[in-house]
């Protein structure tokens, strides 16, 4: 997928500038873009690794494992027939966790876990079980409490308030989730009747 | 100061604090979590090289201009800012690339003006839908993956359109 992406976007982009007389500034810019890139990255970085310290202290703390109980009535709701005291929820809740500071690189781990779990306690063959695809929307639609990413990007781009998104953020962020999960609940349901 | 300035600070305290009652080597627990962060970031640095270069060239050719313009109709439908329209299109498919996109957003608009909030705010609550997918039943020995993309679909839909909504209400 993604080597469509990247290719079709540079041909285009060979085409675009020939016939509107941008070439040169496509030239400067497949040369400096990647500079750039590098740029971005290191300003990032430092905030990643800072959350990615106090994920450790709170999981050496026992702090994650109090959260994951705290998510358990939720994940009861969600997640039919789960093994609570199993593999797959601890990386659940983890995933969760993680998904919450907006700690997305630090989530996906965790989530290929979970699903490994998943596989082995809902016995699937080639075919996604509900608990599955529950988790995996669950993932794709990402519950954010904090987005550090995007808040270091505005404070560098000269924001007064990087932080004053946080009510957007959460109840875009909820009702999204929301949505994907009640469809996946309500289609889980429709198709096992069948 | 607003409340929201508090959240970051408190939960730091609070996690080290929590940290220190348990006895937890808090610094050395910090530097390795540290250090596992660097290695994950280090391995996705060159998908943002290769896919910044890809959205620098495509911006530069005023292909990006075509693009926002001839969906600007269905954007001003929703009260969508034409200039989040293409982060809309990018978000599912690339993680690196829709963080391309939105630097490439704040280049041009203040992240404090009304676009400006909006691209933070779909950026901030909504993931990588196809990426996510594809790692996580990828590691898996599953083959039909069901409703799973029509869901995770209707649900960034939701995110997008209610990114708008939300962005207007409160500023």
């Amino acid at each position: 997928m993604m080597k469509w992406v990247f290719g079709i976007m540079i041909i285009l982009s060979v085409i675009f500038g020939i016939s509107t007389g941008r070439i040169d500034e496509v030239s400067n810019a497949a040369l400096e873009e990647g500079a750039k890139a590098i740029e971005l990255f290191l300003y990032l970085l430092g905030g990643m690794c800072v959350w990615g310290g106090i994920m450790r202290i709170a999981d050496k703390s026992g702090l994650t494992s109090k959260l994951s109980s705290l998510f358990k009535p939720v994940a009861k709701l969600i997640f039919k027939n789960l093994d609570f005291n199993g593999k797959a929820f601890k990386a659940i809740s983890m995933n969760v966790a993680a998904n919450l500071l907006g700690l997305g690189n630090a989530a996906t781990p965790l989530g290929i876990e979970a699903m490994h779990a998943l596989e082995k306690e809902d016995h699937t063959k080639d075919s996604a079980s509900e608990n599955m695809i529950v988790f995996t929307v669950l993932n794709t639609a990402s519950i954010t409490l904090i987005p550090t990413t995007v808040a270091s990007l505005r404070l560098k781009h000269g924001s007064l308030q990087p932080f004053d998104i946080l009510p957007c953020v959460w109840i875009t962020s909820f009702l999204s989730v929301g949505t994907g999960l009640i469809l996946a609940l309500v289609l889980n349901k429709a198709r096992r009747k069948k | 100061m607003k409340f929201t300035d508090f959240i970051i600070p408190c939960i730091i305290g609070g996690v080290l604090i929590f940290g220190l009652i348990k006895d937890v080597d808090v610094f050395n627990e910090f530097i390795e979590g540290a250090k596992e962060t660097l290695k994950t970031g280090i391995s996705i640095l060159p998908a943002i090289i290769a896919l910044m270069t890809a959205v620098g060239m495509f911006k530069a050719s005023g292909a990006f201009d075509i693009l926002s313009y001839a969906v600007s109709p269905v954007a001003s439908f929703f009260h969508f800012p034409a200039e989040c329209m293409p982060l809309a299109l990018v978000r599912p498919i690339s993680g690196s690339g829709a963080l391309a996109v939105y630097e490439g957003i704040l280049n041009s608009v203040h992240p404090d003006s009304f676009a400006g909030r909006v691209a933070s705010v779909m950026l901030g609550s909504t993931e990588t839908t196809f990426y996510t997918i594809a790692v996580y039943f990828g590691s898996t020995k599953i083959k039909k993956i069901r409703h799973t993309l029509f869901c995770a679909l209707m649900a960034d839909l939701t995110g997008f359109i209610v990114s708008a909504i939300t962005v207007c209400f409160f500023f």
